[in-house]
Formats: structure tokens, sequence, C-alpha cells
């Protein structure tokens, strides 16, 4: 194991993946020449040639249908979008051909895709350029999405996400690029399946299930619960979808108490329908109603005040681990 | 170069009765409450489809709209599997999971049957693009409707085949309607083949009632595009008779506009071309015309008879998992 950035590790996935597989090509905006607006594609035009680093113009409906056009006759693209907010241009080739395409034809067209880009809210972006798609997205039958929140994560669902011969959306995390985890070295293999959450921290008092730009707030606020004598098991979910349903119920058997932070809306968001699960089926498991901590329901505010007061935090998590925990 | 096997004009005569006929039937099994949702009929374009399919290979790529039962057709896709499609039935061309406006096949290159207006001009790039990054010779005709020019998707498919030089045949039907809404009161331009010209996509005019023409000027273009790729935009001046759906009574329009084109039916066109010329007789013609309403009365049959997809199997069509449909 060595110690790289998130960046890093997106990076690696890439390279690899297109070295092992001709049909994989990454495509997007300012991807190539640029190297990539947040750096992740760095050195991959030198080394796999402009036949497979595509620079598209601004241009997000077109390029990603051509991703799903190409996918059609079995290339296995990688579509970057410069941030998932801009993927909403293109929201109707990736809610409307990608993930329709293998019912409506019957089977006979499945579409091995990759979505990637940043997603969530970054730092006084307002309110155009701070979406977190996450929801949105994984409510639709027939797309995959993960949401990987670590180095290792990140580069491991990246690649099972270029090799599953379905539409996989890669949420990255904007504000984790140049955070550093452990990872194991380039001639390990990483896979990381999707739909397999981790617990990233073991505890016994209270479950918090979180993903993304969230776990880092959710690890802070575990360190923080210890000088209450309060034990946080932190839950990472890492694929929205599919979800990781028994990850949740094994740790919530043993705590019997949850929060969920999440880092989209409160109306019908990720958290709303992890509730709905464990109310239906380990009712009897919860000592109190469930708690989620999500943005507020409001457009993002550029103010940085405001900004901080309508994202998931650490003192809003830990104000509510102590309420489920009537401490 | 793999060359273009010349078909028999005979035999395109007869595809053409085909969809015809099918589109015929097709209405009545509508009204007969047989077929569900929105059903758009060919009838009048025939020429168009069957004039650029006989001018390209089978291995070439195929892509088109809603309006898709005659590119099924043409391109290979049984009567039987189009029937069963309407009906809904699992022998359908889509297993009755797609119906009327999404008609796949993809052992005869026929990529879709898309019924988000210009949705799919992206995906012909795709396509193309493919074709490209493998180096092979085939050529992407992608048909849209004279309604798709106006669309976002549309414009940036048309910059990305550009800038990528791409091969593909990009094949306006202008049937002079959008819906109800005439091209005069939807485009700004006066004439869509224009539209290439912003792209620097060379661009051409044809008579789509006319087979001939239709299938010689697609041939000159794919066989320009597979010795260099690149896109070309060809504008089809074409009618449809009836309605935009069974749904639409077309009362946007004349009944002298509509016999005008009846009287230029590209059926009779290319039928009174190959008597004139002593390829035909008036008995083959009828010949013709009974085998291929025979065909679509049989595709009823076996439609009817046809099973649906048992609700158990809903959850295989969602995600693909490795196992070979």
């Amino acid at each position: 194991m060595r110690e790289i950035t998130y960046r890093q590790a997106l990076n690696e996935a890439l390279a690899e993946e297109l070295e092992r597989d001709p049909n994989v090509f990454l495509m997007g905006e300012e991807v190539a020449e640029y190297q990539g607006a947040y750096k992740v594609s760095a050195g991959l035009l030198q080394r796999f040639g402009p036949r497979r680093i595509i620079d598209t113009p601004i241009s997000e409906n077109g390029f990603a249908g051509l991703g799903i056009g190409a996918a059609m006759v079995g290339l296995r693209p990688i579509i970057e979008f410069m941030t998932f907010s801009f993927s909403l241009v293109a929201f109707d080739q990736v809610v409307n051909n990608a993930p329709n395409m293998f019912m409506m034809s019957g089977g006979q067209f499945n579409i091995p895709i990759t979505f990637r880009g940043p997603n969530g809210p970054a730092h006084q972006l307002g309110a155009t350029h701070s979406h977190a798609t996450e929801n949105f997205y994984a409510s639709v039958p027939g797309l995959k999405v993960c949401t990987p929140a670590t180095p290792r994560d990140a580069k491991g669902l990246l690649k099972t996400a270029v090799r599953d011969d379905n539409p996989v959306l890669v949420l990255e995390a904007e504000l984790l690029y140049s955070s550093k985890g452990m990872v194991e070295p380039p001639d390990e293999e990483l896979l990381i399946p999707l739909g397999k959450a981790e617990v990233k921290r073991e505890g016994s008092d209270v479950t918090v299930v979180c993903y993304a730009q969230t776990v880092p707030i959710a690890l802070k606020v575990a360190t923080q619960l210890e000088e209450e004598d309060v034990s946080a098991e932190i839950v990472d979910l890492r694929s929205i979808k599919p979800l990781d349903e028994k990850a949740i119920f094994d740790s919530v058997a043993k705590t019997h108490r949850v929060v969920i932070v999440e880092q989209d809306h409160p109306f019908c968001g990720v958290g709303a329908e992890i509730c709905y699960r464990i109310q239906k089926d380990i009712f009897d498991e919860l000592d109190a109603p469930i708690l989620r901590v999500s943005q507020e329901d409001v457009p993002m505010p550029y103010n940085e005040d405001l900004e901080h007061a309508v994202l998931p935090n650490a003192e809003k998590l830990f104000a509510a681990v102590k309420q489920v925990c009537y401490a | 170069m793999q060359p273009v096997e010349q078909r028999d004009e005979v035999e395109m005569l007869s595809l053409m009765l085909l969809i015809r006929r099918f589109e015929e039937r097709a209405s009545q099994q509508y009204q007969a409450q047989k077929i569900g949702g929105f059903c758009h009929l060919y009838i009048g374009q025939e020429a168009v489809v069957t004039g650029a399919i006989a001018a390209v290979r089978p291995d070439d790529y195929v892509i088109t709209a809603y309006r898709d039962h005659g590119h099924a057709l043409a391109r290979g896709t049984s009567a039987n599997a189009c029937m069963a499609e309407l009906f809904g039935k699992e022998t359908g061309c889509s297993r009755g999971l797609g119906g009327s406006m999404h008609f796949f096949d993809k052992r005869h290159h026929m990529y879709g049957g898309h019924a988000i207006v210009a949705a799919h001009v992206p995906l012909g790039v795709g396509l193309a693009f493919a074709i490209k990054y493998r180096g092979e010779d085939r050529v992407t005709l992608c048909f849209f409707g004279d309604g798709a020019i106006n669309q976002g998707s549309f414009h940036e498919a048309l910059n990305l085949a550009a800038l990528y030089r791409l091969p593909i045949i990009f094949i306006c039907e202008n049937n002079l309607f959008a819906m109800g809404t005439s091209v005069k009161r939807s485009t700004s331009l006066k004439q869509i083949v224009d539209r290439a010209e912003g792209y620097d996509i060379p661009g051409e005019i044809v008579d789509g009632m006319n087979f001939r023409e239709v299938r010689d000027k697609v041939a000159e273009v794919a066989d320009s595009i597979r010795k260099e790729p690149h896109p070309a935009f060809l504008e089809v001046r074409t009618y449809r008779y009836r309605g935009h759906s069974m749904s639409d009574p077309a009362s946007y329009r004349t009944k002298d506009e509509l016999e005008k084109y009846r009287l230029d039916d590209p059926i009779i066109r290319l039928r009174a071309q190959l008597t004139r010329e002593g390829k035909l007789t008036n008995e083959q013609f009828d010949q013709l015309d009974k085998r291929a309403k025979q065909t679509v009365l049989d595709a009823v049959k076996f439609a009817e008879e046809s099973p649906e997809l048992p609700v158990e199997k809903l959850y295989d069509y969602v995600y693909f998992n490795g196992a070979k449909s």
C-alpha cells in the first residue's frame, strides 16, 4: 500500500482500463490537451494518443449521446462531465437513452458506458454548479450509481464501472480530489464491486450512514463523539444503486439507532429511501426514530456562511446523533 | 473495400409494396385496438428508405426516429417480427418491449427506432465514431424528420460529426410537417439543407418520391465516404399521406395538397419506369402486390398467435448481466 490522492487514484484507474481494453476511450471537455479541468486525466493524452483521449466542444448532450451510440456497437466509452451539474444538459441522453435501450430493444442492446466527473456542492460555486445529482439518477431503473469517498474506493469503483456492461455513473467527490489515502500498488488489481458498502469505522451505539463528501464529516464527528462516550459506526454506502441493504441492516441490528447524512436535498433524497427500507424490514430493531441530515431544501446560495448553513455539516450531524442517542 | 451488391429494382418495388401494405394493415389493426400506444405510418415515404437501403451494404449501420416500420422492413426484419412488435408480443423485433416507435434488430444492423425527436442523432454519430475508431469502411445512415432540425441535439451532433470527420449520412426525410407544424412555421431557413452548410457538411436536395434518385444519390455519397470518412447531409423531400400518428386527422393541410402528392406516388412512379422499360408487366405487378398483401396477412396471424413475454421476466431486461440474450 502507498498513499496517493483521490485524483491520482482516478487517473490510475483510467490508465489501467485504457491499457487493458482497446475498446475503452475517454471523451469530454478539456480531458486531453488541457489535461483535465480537475487534472484527473493528466498525462493520458501523451500516453494513449488523440484517438482514445478525445476533447469535445461544450456539447454535453451531443457527446453523451455519441458515447451511447458507440456503446451500442461494443465500444466502452468513459464520458467525463466537467461537473455533474452540467450533466443536466445531457439529462435526456443519460436518463432516456442509456438506461432504456436494453429494455426497449428487448435485450438486444446493452450500453456499457461510464459517465464520470465531480458531483455535489463544492465551495461557493452558487446554485447552478452545486448539484448533488445522486438521487435524480438513482431513481432511474437501468442506471447504476456509485459515490466513492476515498482514493482506494475511487480507483476500485471506477475500474469496476468501466468493466460493467450497463451504464454506470461514477459520481466523484469534488471536494476530495486532493485528499489522500492508502491504495494498493499499481501492479495489484483493485476492483471494488458495485453495491457493496464498507464499514469505515466500527461502533456500537449508533449507525451513521454516509457516502461521498459526507464520509469525512461522519468520521470527524465519530471522533468528537468518542469524547462524549458515544460509539458511532460509520457505514459508507460507496454505491447508491445498487444499494447494500444488508450492510445497513447488519449495522442497525447492532446499534439500534440511525442517522443518515447525505449530500443531496431532503425531498425524495437518498436518505428517504433508506429510512423506508429500515422501517419496513427491521422496524423492531429501532430504539429511536431515524434522523436525516441533508442539504436544506433551497437552491445553493453563494455567500459562504449561508452555504455552510445549507450543507450537511459536522455540527448538524453531531446534534442529530446526540438526539437519536437521547444523549 | 467490399462492394455494394446491386439490388434488383423489381425486388425493391416489391419491398415498397410490402411497406405500404404493412402500414395499411397496421392502421386497420390499430383501429381494431390490437395495437396500443402511438403509431406513426410511413405511407407515401417508401422510396426514401428503400432507395437508401438499396444503395448500402447489409453491414452498414441504420438508425432512425419513431416512424420506423419501413426502416426495419427495408433492413430485412420480417413482417412477422414487425407486426408482432406492434401487437406487443415476445416474437416481436423488440420482444414486445419497444412498440411501434422502438423497433430494433441487431442482426440486421438496425439500431432503432427512437422516439425523442433528434435524441438519436447523437447516437448515430456515435455509431459512425465507432466505425472510424475501428478503421472500418462502413457507413451510418441516420434518418430523421424535418421536425428534428431545430433541436439542440441535432446541432450538437452535426458539429461533432463534422469536427471528427465521421462516416455518416444525415438523411432528413422532409415530409413538410413536424406533427401539425409546417416547415414554414418552424424553421427560419428557406431550405433545410442549408442547415448542413452551417457545419461545413456537404448537402444536397433529393426527390424522395423517386426511388432511383434517392438510391443513386445515397450510393454516390456512401462511396465517397468509404474512400475517406466524412459526414454528408441529404434533404430528401417526401410526403406522408396520413396524419402524424393514428390520432391525427391532418386537418392542417388541404385535400388538394394531399392529392397532388398522391399523383406523384413513389410506387406508381417506379412501376411506370419499370413498365416503360419492359422490365415489369401489369400481371407481374399484380402478383407482387398480392404477395405483399398475403405476407402482411400472415404477419397479423403470426402476431395474434404469438405469446406475450411473461411478467416474471420483467426484471431480466433492466440490467445486462453478461448472459447472451
